[in-house]
């Protein structure tokens, strides 16, 4: 009975300040639709996010396909946070989730159209082979030059996003445009999509991502490059004495962060969209990064917190459909999650807590290598 | 092919870049209005000692609440009115979020990359929540936009060239320059001779975020005169680049901001005044998606050239506290 009661508190000082972030999050959230429920057809009506949050959660767990939507949408979130704490744990803030996505949605989709009459498993591995392949060449870019030159990966890897959007724009448009359609698109990916293991849309995606999260786990805890990674991010300096290239690390930790981007982006082509046409959303690429941060960049947490917003994803539709609340509240939920995670001040004041401050591990090295750009690898 | 083909088209290329230079000033001047504004509030921030990342949301809120301001009110009050108004209430929306920035970054010492982060991710969320509330359903337009004054230019952007002559001479050669440096380089040794560190920090990221405000106000009240989601498309972020580009200091980033206002007018220019012969079919054969992505190409190239070489404030993203040792 003790040993439980150790264990539920052990949990509860790891969980505690998210829980509660969250908490705060989504009572100041209602208190921006109340606010704003006198433009929607309703009028104003205090009880509103009492309805809208109802249906947020029956969209998000309210029936089979509700929980199989939830997967569906965590799937990719789990990816997309994985390749951002990734990034952290080196010291590396890879806001560019959203490029490698589309580059890695991009390469599958073609990769996939040309294996559509492969036969299944080749079809469906060179797809996705594919996508990280792509999404880790785009990856590698800002962490070469970030290594080499000092060029903060927050600026390069926005302009990349950028960048990436617009050229494949203009290859789905000029480069691979598929035959018969009335718009720019890629082919059919016949059988490269991803198998449906459940129900009518939970793909053989959602597995592969929860096997990734303990393989990068294991990856950071059990190996030595995982060990080489958690020093640089630490103390680069400290790393360099220890005979770790920084360079190598550096470079390495932002492919492979990229690498998990473009898998985000395959899953979802393969299993969700089917293929490629400028205007896809990289939403995920922006919700990756609460997902990180909101799991402190533990693999563990990443799973909890993409399943949450998964969750928000996948039930917001209904909500809008339903209560007139913009699902864009769910954005705005986000930012007050991550404001309540940066100044837990607020939230141990108002909870009067007594847990361990939160920290990202590596954060802090992001923003000094910010203001040290002469210091090289 | 012979062997001057490509002296010669470079020769004919320097020559329509000459040839288009008097039209092409002014919208490399207005392209650079936002990116300059942005990258002031860079350098005010930053010389401070204080990283922000967030100018790209803080443009975008302001260039929403700027528009929402003169929606609301130019039937009531007439254009004109309404059309100021905007602007001062994007220029207050800046300095609120720059208040919220501050506070973020000195009293409560958090992650100065995550609190901009909140700022980007936020301003998304909001302006594209009260945008499908409130604008998208009514169906109705904006209060227009600013009339120009000289050669095309707007009051905005003319005040540009004002701020930042301003900001330079004030930077380096006045008490609140001198101050604002040492907090930036040397926060401990300004304490030590009273400065009060972290009233200064707040007072200079406020104004710079003010500044960042007015960005936002040109997108919407005095360049497009419409309001759309995600409209900055990574304008913040290039402001920072400028600013790095140009050495942290207010007339290299406005170098800066000119130089990607003069990549991105090379889009406009190629279309509207098309070059002749050999070099007309190149350009023409280029495609525009091409062009569109060469501004934030060139950001990646100039800032893995010129970072290293530019020696960013000491005390940049660290936070200060007394107490603590060195």
């Amino acid at each position: 009975m003790a040993a439980i009661r150790g264990r539920l508190a052990g949990w509860w000082r790891v969980a505690a300040l998210p829980v509660l972030a969250i908490v705060l999050a989504l009572a100041i959230a209602a208190v921006v639709i109340v606010a704003s429920s006198a433009f929607t057809g309703i009028g104003f009506f205090p009880l509103l996010p009492l309805y809208a949050y109802g249906n947020l959660f029956a969209g998000a767990f309210g029936s089979d396909v509700a929980v199989n939507n939830t997967l569906v949408a965590a799937a990719p979130l789990m990816l997309g946070g994985l390749a951002i704490g990734l990034g952290f744990k080196a010291g590396l803030f890879n806001i560019g989730v959203a490029g490698q996505f589309l580059a890695g949605a991009f390469a599958s989709a073609v990769a996939g159209s040309a294996l559509a009459s492969a036969p299944l498993p080749l079809a469906v591995g060179g797809a996705i082979l594919a996508g990280g392949l792509a999404g880790a060449a785009l990856g590698a870019i800002p962490g070469f030059l970030k290594a080499r030159t000092g060029a903060h990966e927050v600026v390069t890897t926005i302009m990349l996003n950028n960048a990436t959007a617009l050229l494949l724009a203009w290859a789905v448009t000029d480069l691979v445009r598929a035959p018969g359609f009335t718009f720019p698109r890629t082919g059919d990916i016949g059988n490269s999509a991803l198998p449906v293991l459940l129900g009518r849309n939970l793909h053989l995606g959602v597995p592969l991502a929860l096997v990734l999260v303990f393989g990068i786990r294991w990856l950071l805890h059990r190996t030595t490059l995982g060990f080489e990674i958690r020093t640089v991010g630490a103390n680069p300096n400290a790393a360099r004495y220890a005979g770790i290239s920084p360079l190598l690390i550096v470079t390495l930790t932002m492919s492979l962060s990229g690498m998990l981007g473009g898998l985000a982006g395959a899953i979802q082509m393969l299993g969700v969209i089917g293929f490629y046409a400028s205007g896809i959303s990289a939403s995920v690429g922006f919700d990756s990064i609460a997902v990180a941060l909101l799991g402190r960049s533990d693999p563990i947490g990443i799973l909890f917190a993409a399943l949450l917003f998964g969750a928000f994803r996948a039930g917001a539709p209904l909500m809008q459909i339903t209560t007139q609340v913009p699902i864009e509240i769910i954005d705005i939920i986000q930012a007050l999650i991550i404001l309540f995670l940066a100044a837990e001040l607020i939230v141990r004041r108002v909870f009067r807590l007594r847990v361990r401050p939160m920290e990202i591990e590596g954060a802090t090295t992001v923003t000094r290598s910010w203001g040290a750009q002469s210091v090289r690898g | 092919m012979d062997v001057l083909f490509v002296p010669r088209l470079i020769v004919e290329l320097l020559g329509y870049l000459v040839a288009v230079l008097p039209d092409l000033l002014p919208i490399i001047l207005g392209l650079a209005t936002p990116l300059a504004l942005g990258a002031l509030c860079g350098v005010l921030n930053e010389r401070t000692g204080v990283v922000n990342i967030g100018i790209e949301g803080i443009m975008l809120t302001a260039a929403f609440t700027g528009y929402l301001t003169g929606f609301a009110l130019h039937e009531a009050i007439g254009p004109g009115a309404a059309l100021a108004f905007g602007v001062i209430v994007a220029v207050a929306t800046g300095a609120v979020l720059g208040l919220l920035h501050a506070w973020l970054c000195v009293t409560v010492r958090a992650d100065q990359i995550i609190a901009g982060t909140i700022l980007n991710i936020g301003a998304l969320g909001l302006t594209a929540y009260f945008n499908r509330l409130i604008i998208t359903p009514s169906g109705r337009g904006g209060a227009g936009v600013i009339p120009t004054v000289v050669v095309g230019l707007g009051p905005i952007a003319i005040s540009v060239l004002v701020l930042v002559v301003v900001l330079q001479i004030l930077l380096f050669r006045s008490r609140w320059g001198l101050r604002t440096r040492a907090v930036g380089e040397h926060p401990k040794a300004a304490d030590t001779v009273g400065i009060d560190v972290f009233r200064q920090r707040y007072q200079n990221v406020i104004a710079g975020c003010a500044l960042a405000g007015l960005a936002g106000a040109y997108l919407t009240l005095e360049s497009t005169g419409s309001f759309q989601n995600g409209m900055t498309g990574g304008r913040g972020f290039i402001a920072l680049a400028a600013m790095i580009f140009g050495r942290w200091t207010p007339v290299g980033s406005f170098g800066g901001a000119l130089l990607f206002g003069a990549f991105t007018a090379l889009a406009v220019i190629v279309r509207v005044r098309p070059a002749g012969g050999e070099l007309g079919d190149l350009l023409g054969a280029i495609p525009s998606f091409w062009y569109a992505a060469l501004p934030y190409l060139v950001t990646v190239v100039i800032l893995a050239g010129v970072v290293g070489r530019a020696v960013p404030p000491a005390a940049d993203g660290v936070p200060y506290q007394k107490e603590a040792r060195a």
